[in-house]
C-alpha cells in the first residue's frame, strides 16, 4: 500500500514539476527556502509567503491556535512575529526574511490544523513585502534543509 | 542545602528563585521576562499565591472555559497566561514550579513539546520515587489517574519554559467556577473535577516536596540560589509582558457570547 502511494505520489509530482523529497516523516519541497528553525519561504519578486514546515509541524503535534500578526506589521529575519499553540505549548514562529505583512491566513482562526494537514499550501501563514531580498540567500535549499532536520532528528 | 563542589563539575548553572504566597499575574511576568531577556535558566518556586485566581492559556476562551456568571459574582480575577494549555484556578494551595532553560543545557532534549514534558517526568519520576503512583499521562502528572500538576509551555528560539501548578489542595467550591473543557485528556473519561484530581498534600508534605525538587534539581544542574530584587532591579524596560489580567468588560462580553450560543443552541434543538 505504501509503495503504490509512493508510486502514484512521485508520478504527481513529476507532473506537477515539484520534487517531494521524503526523509522519513517530513516531506520538503524543491522550490522554497528555509531557515534553521523550521520555517519555510516561497519569493515571487518583492512578495513571499511564509509558513512553517511539514518537520516542525510533525514535531508540535496538533496545532490547536496560531497566533497571527496584524497586517502592516514589521517582521524581521530570525525574529518572532507570531506563534502556535500545540500540546500545551505555544511556540514562536520566526520570519526567515525581513518585510511589511501584507496577508495573514485568516483561514487559520477557525481551522489551525491545516498547519498540520497541509503546511506547505492551505496551512501558509503569512503574506510579506520583502524589504531585502539578498536575505533569501542566508537561507537554506531542499537538500540542505533535508540535511539539517535527519541530523537534527539523529541527535536526540 | 549546598551541593559537593566534586558533584557541580559539568553541569550546567541553574538559579533558583524561592517565593512564597507570590501573586500568579507576577510571577507570569517574572518568568515571560526571563525566557526572553535572560540567557540563563532558572528554577522559580512559588509556595502559594495569594488570592483565588482563574488562569487561562494563551488561547483560552472565557465563555468556553468559565462559569461566568458566579466569576462576576465573585469577582475573581481571571488571566490569560503567555503559555499554551488549558485552565486552572489557583490559590494558596498550589505550588508553581517552573524551569526555564537553554536548549543547549538539555542537549538531549529537541525544544518541542513532547520531549520537553517527557524530560520534566524523568525530573518528577525521580521527586516522587517512593510516593503514589506518579505517572506522566498524556500531559498531565498523575497519582494513579487522577491529576494533581497541569502543565503548560512556551518555546522561543533558542530557550523553552516548562511550568507546572500542582494541587497541594484546593477548595471544593473554587471549581464550580470552571466548565468541563471541550478538549479535555482522553484519560479523563467525562469526569467532573472532583473525581478527576486529587491532592498532593495526601501524598507528600509540602517541605518535603519542595526539598526533594531542589535536590534532584541539583544533580542535573549546579544550583544557585537567586534573590527576586537582583532580577527586579535589571529588568529590561524595553520588554512587555504579555500574561494579563481580563477586564470586567471582556468577562461580561464572554457572558454575553456563552448566552447567546445557549439561545442558538435552544433554536435549533427546538
Amino acid at each position: 500500500m505504501a509503495s503504490s502511494r509512493l508510486f502514484w505520489a512521485s508520478r504527481a509530482a513529476s507532473y506537477l514539476k515539484i520534487s517531494v523529497f521524503h526523509r522519513g516523516f517530513s516531506t520538503v519541497l524543491k522550490d522554497l527556502k528555509y531557515a534553521d528553525t523550521h520555517e519555510w519561504v516561497k519569493i515571487d519578486g518583492a512578495s513571499a509567503i511564509v509558513g512553517i514546515t511539514d518537520h516542525a509541524q510533525d514535531h508540535l503535534g496538533d496545532v490547536v491556535y496560531v497566533e497571527l500578526p496584524e497586517v502592516g506589521a514589521a517582521v524581521t529575519q530570525g525574529s518572532s512575529f507570531g506563534a502556535v499553540e500545540s500540546v500545551k505549548a505555544t511556540s514562536d514562529i520566526i520570519s526567515p526574511i525581513s518585510g511589511k505583512v501584507v496577508g495573514v491566513n485568516e483561514e487559520l482562526n477557525n481551522s489551525p490544523g491545516l498547519v498540520n494537514s497541509s503546511p506547505y499550501e492551505d496551512g501558509w501563514i503569512i503574506k510579506v513585502e520583502v524589504s531585502d531580498a539578498n536575505e533569501a540567500k542566508t537561507l537554506m535549499g531542499a537538500d540542505d534543509y533535508s540535511k539539517f532536520c535527519e541530523e537534527e532528528d539523529a541527535k536526540h | 542545602m549546598t551541593i559537593p563542589q566534586s558533584q557541580k563539575i559539568g553541569r550546567p548553572l541553574m538559579k533558583l528563585i524561592r517565593l512564597r504566597g507570590w501573586p500568579i499575574l507576577q510571577q507570569l511576568h517574572i518568568e515571560e521576562q526571563l525566557l526572553r531577556t535572560s540567557s540563563e535558566n532558572w528554577c522559580i518556586i512559588n509556595d502559594g499565591t495569594r488570592e483565588p485566581t482563574i488562569v487561562m492559556g494563551v488561547s483560552g476562551k472565557p465563555a468556553e472555559l468559565l462559569e461566568i456568571k458566579p466569576v462576576l459574582h465573585d469577582q475573581v480575577p481571571v488571566i490569560k497566561r503567555f503559555t499554551g494549555g488549558g485552565t486552572v484556578i489557583v490559590d494558596g494551595g498550589t505550588i508553581f514550579v517552573t524551569f526555564i532553560c537553554n536548549k543547549d543545557a538539555v542537549p538531549d532534549v529537541q525544544p518541542y513539546p513532547r520531549p520537553i514534558m517527557s524530560w520534566s517526568s524523568l525530573i518528577y519520576n525521580e521527586v516522587f520515587q517512593e510516593t503514589g503512583n506518579f505517572h506522566l499521562r498524556e500531559n498531565d502528572y498523575v497519582f494513579g489517574n487522577r491529576k494533581f500538576g497541569g502543565n503548560a509551555q512556551s518555546i522561543t528560539r533558542g530557550r523553552w519554559i516548562h511550568h507546572t501548578s500542582f494541587l497541594w489542595d484546593y477548595e471544593i467550591r473554587n471549581m464550580a467556577y470552571l466548565k468541563l473543557p471541550s478538549r479535555a485528556p482522553e484519560y479523563r473519561s467525562a469526569r467532573g473535577h472532583l473525581e478527576f484530581v486529587c491532592r498532593m498534600k495526601d501524598y507528600i508534605s509540602r517541605s518535603d516536596f519542595i526539598g526533594r525538587t531542589i535536590r534532584v534539581l541539583g544533580t542535573h544542574f549546579s544550583v544557585e540560589p537567586e534573590e527576586l530584587e537582583a532580577i527586579q532591579t535589571v529588568s529590561s524596560t524595553n520588554f512587555s509582558p504579555s500574561s494579563r489580567l481580563l477586564t470586567t468588560q471582556e468577562i461580561e462580553s464572554a457572558l454575553c457570547e456563552a448566552e447567546s450560543r445557549k439561545s442558538l443552541a435552544c433554536s435549533a434543538s427546538s
